[in-house]
């Protein structure tokens, strides 16, 4: 019974951490200019290919040892894939929002957006899975009957770093400040000398960047990439962003994190068809019951 | 406490009794009491962040007090939301102005009036010769409301595209086209230039006259007060520190405390 | 006096025509579906217009609705008029399936309206991105759960209803499925139109531009709310009983976020608030979506021919999800507020408005 509880709660931190790693990336972009990027779990899914690509180019043209490029992967993704998140905001998001289109419109291009990264790729790479190579040796540990591996251990440990990491951006450095400060006023912002644009890009790399960390750990783990892999994963986390409290780093935390218990124990006690319809009418009741999320604060109207 | 106004011997269009709000540790408001009688232009003054707007905020609905009551012509307003309120009879403008700005002046009468519609969905969709002939009578008194006000040229405009003086109005004529007892003015003055300042007291004067109303508004400019109001209570800190005719508050010395400091004394 | 009814009249004339041309077969199935497709999308956008236009909110889980609809419009016709493997013999003779049909659409757009209600009681205390994510949830609980009921099929779908539609077609001969759904199609229109035209809808559009000061001056913001979250459900499952009976079979997948997403495309290529833009957009919209249908492999063709790309390779009629919202995008960069704003056709051609009311 013990072993089990714990089985399924490491398995849940598992879950919570790709949940988490996504949410933040909203999480940072919303707090920044209230858009909610609805193209990110689409970054999230093209992270895992170009950790697909770099790996298997490592390991087959280069002919490196599996760790080595490990540690070739981890920094290349994570820079792609921001590149891509930047490149979005670039094109997309900025030039509409110099317009001053109405807020919604952004988040509809972020729609289309998502659907141009997932098309395209099937268009480009066809329906056909790929297979992610093995970079690490997978090791199975069995403590007391709880089996774990390496790979989730380094997930957990990567999700609290980013965590520990992010806490430390937004609270202690000028940039972070910034960040918040934005989130605040935007009007103001610029005023006090502040680079709006610059703060803006940094946020969508820094969000990008840890989607494309989610996306390679996803691939180590569940080594099998298909175009719409991000496309659910993207909106549960977007969802689990909110349960938290979006526009807050530690929200983004503990919604991953508790959307990936709910699921691990819906699995646990229900057929897993019920997943989705367990876990997301507990969060429509968290939501209903808390309207901000579980860290966010309550809304106040002025008049 | 000096009780004012006993010669009438009608019921108080507003009455509050006991007054209290806290927002967590903050008591914004404190056992407030007041009577307005028919009739009456009476005003609340009191430094920045005093609880002033929190008092109509109350009144209007906005929020539930923590302790006290409110009575709009004897009925208290517990638990009613500010719809409701309205409906009781009493009407508010802002002090940031809260216009529909996308809707035509005429709308934004006419759209207030909506508790008194007296007609619904099922209306509506189907055109029916009641709807018409509310309509009708809506969109007339919305007519003579912006004729009486000398807005009529206006009423196919935006509100956001009109001087903000003329939103100011339109704000008040847009208060008074839900037939209100009991008008609550939150700085009408604020951000207008001083011809703007005396067109307003004109045009707060007229309506006091002109429609059966009585008025009671929050404002920092002394002036207007002093040439308004036949009685002021100035709060401070949620707490009513003095009350009376503008005369007796001018030169009440907690009056000059709370805007200047001891030391001023 | 012609001038007053030139609308109904041309209505009705392209009505008449559409009905004639269906029934001599000048139009093929395939033109006739994608008109009824059309449709349907018409309904769709400028359900959620009222919601998302008007009222200013951000519901992004229309499709759900119209699942709703969809189901309960399917089960309820196939079980009273159709032999099925679920619910046996038909309970009523289907006879009278042809009479029963617009109550058996209705009641569908009844129970969306009711499910509508999970959107809106939490709408009394949330607005915004926080409500966007309710509806978003209600969506995959709509569809998680009726993926979770075998008894009607779960995720593989459920059919029968073109039994339903034969059955109509037997009674009286003449292609009913289109009528239906341009006679829904105007209904729909019309509804939306009156009731945001009248005083009482404009306290919609009060609520989108400030809520604080509608409810203050006496617009009951939870009743509106609960009025324009359920008749926007309730034509959405409207929209989902025609879709199924055009189809002749739904399945839960088909109602998803993408499918949400397409309606919201709608909404905002049409302009929020403009009802004629939803409805221009909607046509548009399926047009495009069609129109990529044929312009790959033509375009497919004509690459082979010039050479341009080499013989082994197609190019994938994928490439239409990817040019449909890279159009958008580009669209959206030139009309950052949709093809309309938040005006009518009348506000642009005022000439148009001798013949017809917008507003």
């Amino acid at each position: 019974m013990l072993e089990s509880l714990i089985q399924n709660i490491i398995n849940a931190l598992q879950w919570g951490s790709f949940y988490a790693l996504i949410a933040l990336g909203y999480t940072l972009v919303y707090g920044v200019l209230t858009l909610i990027n609805f193209a990110h779990g689409d970054v999230f899914m093209v992270g895992a290919y170009i950790a697909f690509f770099v790996a298997t180019f490592c390991l087959t043209v280069l002919g490196l040892p599996g760790w080595v490029a490990l540690i070739l992967v981890i920094p290349l993704t994570m820079i792609l894939t921001s590149l891509v998140g930047v490149t979005l905001e670039r094109i997309a998001y900025r030039p509409l929002r110099k317009k001053g289109a109405h807020r919604l419109y952004v988040v509809i291009t972020a729609l289309m957006c998502g659907l141009i990264l997932e098309h395209a790729n099937l268009a480009i790479f066809g329906a056909s899975r790929k297979a992610f190579p093995a970079l690490i040796e997978v090791q199975v540990y069995n403590i007391g009957g709880v089996t774990f591996t390496n790979l989730k251990i380094a997930v957990i440990v990567t999700a609290f770093l980013v965590f520990l990491f992010l806490h430390w951006v937004v609270t202690k450095t000028r940039i972070g400040m910034a960040m918040r400060a934005i989130s605040y006023d935007k009007f103001a912002v610029p005023l006090m000398g502040i680079p709006l644009d610059q703060i803006i890009v940094f946020t969508f790399i820094l969000g990008s960047g840890f989607a494309g960390l989610a996306g390679l750990l996803f691939a180590m783990s569940y080594p099998v990439l298909e175009p719409y892999m991000g496309a659910l994963i993207g909106w549960k986390a977007f969802i689990a962003a909110v349960v938290g409290g979006i526009g807050d780093i530690r929200g983004a935390f503990v919604g991953g994190f508790l959307l990936g218990a709910v699921e691990i124990m819906v699995v646990a006690f229900f057929p897993s068809t019920f997943r989705d319809l367990i876990s997301f009418t507990v969060l429509l009741a968290i939501l209903t019951w808390k309207p901000t999320g579980l860290v966010g604060i309550a809304q106040t109207t002025k008049i | 406490m000096a009780q004012t106004q006993v010669e009438t011997d009608n019921a108080p269009v507003l009455e509050i009794r006991g007054l209290t709000q806290r927002f967590g540790g903050l008591t914004a408001v404190n056992d407030f009491n007041v009577k307005l009688m028919p009739g009456e232009l009476s005003g609340l003054i009191g430094p920045n962040g005093a609880g002033k707007t929190t008092v109509f905020n109350l009144v209007s609905g906005f929020y539930q007090p923590s302790e006290g009551q409110i009575l709009i012509d004897g009925v208290p307003t517990a638990g009613l939301k500010p719809h409701k309120v309205t409906a009781l009879g009493v009407a508010r403008t802002f002090q940031n102005i809260r216009l529909w700005n996308d809707m035509t002046v005429l709308d934004n009468i006419r759209v207030a009036q909506h508790y008194r519609l007296g007609y619904g969905l099922f209306h509506a969709v189907a055109r029916s010769k009641h709807y018409q002939e509310r309509e009708q009578e809506i969109a007339q008194e919305a007519a003579e409301l912006l004729e009486v006000f000398d807005l009529q040229r206006f009423a196919n405009e935006f509100p956001k595209n009109l001087p903000y003086g003329t939103q100011r109005k339109l704000e008040i004529a847009r208060a008074l086209s839900s037939h209100p007892k009991l008008l609550l003015l939150d700085e009408p003055a604020a951000g207008l230039n001083s011809a703007d300042i005396k067109e307003l007291i004109r045009l707060v004067r007229w309506i006091h006259g002109k429609f059966d109303v009585t008025i009671w508004m929050i404002e920092h400019h002394m002036d207007v007060m002093m040439e308004l109001c036949t009685q002021i209570k100035v709060i401070d800190f949620g707490q009513t520190i003095a009350e009376g005719d503008p005369d007796k508050v001018r030169n009440d010395p907690a009056v000059m405390t709370a805007y200047l400091g001891d030391d001023v004394i | 006096m012609l001038q007053r009814y030139s609308v109904h009249l041309t209505l009705a004339l392209s009505g008449g025509l559409l009905v004639y041309l269906a029934d001599q077969e000048y139009l093929s199935l395939y033109t006739m579906s994608v008109l009824m497709f059309m449709g349907v999308n018409v309904i769709l956008s400028a359900s959620l217009n009222l919601v998302n236009g008007y009222m200013g909110e951000f519901s992004c889980g229309h499709a759900g609705f119209m699942c709703v609809g969809a189901y309960v419009s399917s089960l309820l016709g196939v079980w009273l008029f159709a032999k099925d493997k679920v619910f046996g013999a038909a309970l009523l003779n289907p006879e009278y399936a042809l009479y029963a049909f617009p109550f058996v659409i209705l009641a569908g757009g009844v129970a969306a309206a009711l499910a509508g209600l999970l959107v809106a009681v939490p709408s009394y205390k949330t607005r915004g991105d926080y409500l966007a994510i309710i509806t978003i949830a209600a969506n995959y609980i709509i569809i998680s759960a009726i993926e979770n009921i075998g008894a009607i099929g779960g995720s593989r779908g459920f059919m029968g209803m073109k039994r339903l539609v034969n059955s109509m077609e037997d009674i009286i001969e003449l292609p009913w499925m289109p009528i239906w759904v341009f006679i829904f199609t105007v209904f729909s229109i019309w509804l939306i139109r009156r009731y945001v035209s009248s005083t009482f809808g404009k306290g919609v559009s009060a609520i989108c531009q400030d809520e604080v000061a509608a409810e203050i001056m006496s617009v009951n913001t939870n009743k509106m709310k609960t009025i324009t979250f359920m008749l926007s459900s309730g034509l959405a499952g409207i929209a989902g009983g025609l879709f199924a009976y055009i189809l002749g079979y739904v399945n839960p997948g088909s109602f998803n976020i993408m499918k949400s997403t397409e309606v919201l495309v709608m909404v905002y290529l049409g302009g929020m608030g403009s009802l004629t833009g939803s409805v221009l957009s909607a046509i548009l919209f399926t047009f495009m979506l069609e129109g990529f249908r044929f312009i790959i492999p033509l375009a497919n063709d004509f690459a082979h021919q010039v050479h341009l790309i080499p013989d082994g390779y197609d190019i994938s009629p994928v490439w239409r999800w990817v040019l449909i919202p890279l159009l958008l995008i580009v669209l959206m960069q030139f009309r950052p507020e949709g093809i309309m704003g938040n005006r009518e056709l009348g506000d642009i051609f005022p000439r148009l408005k001798k013949f017809y009311r917008f507003k």
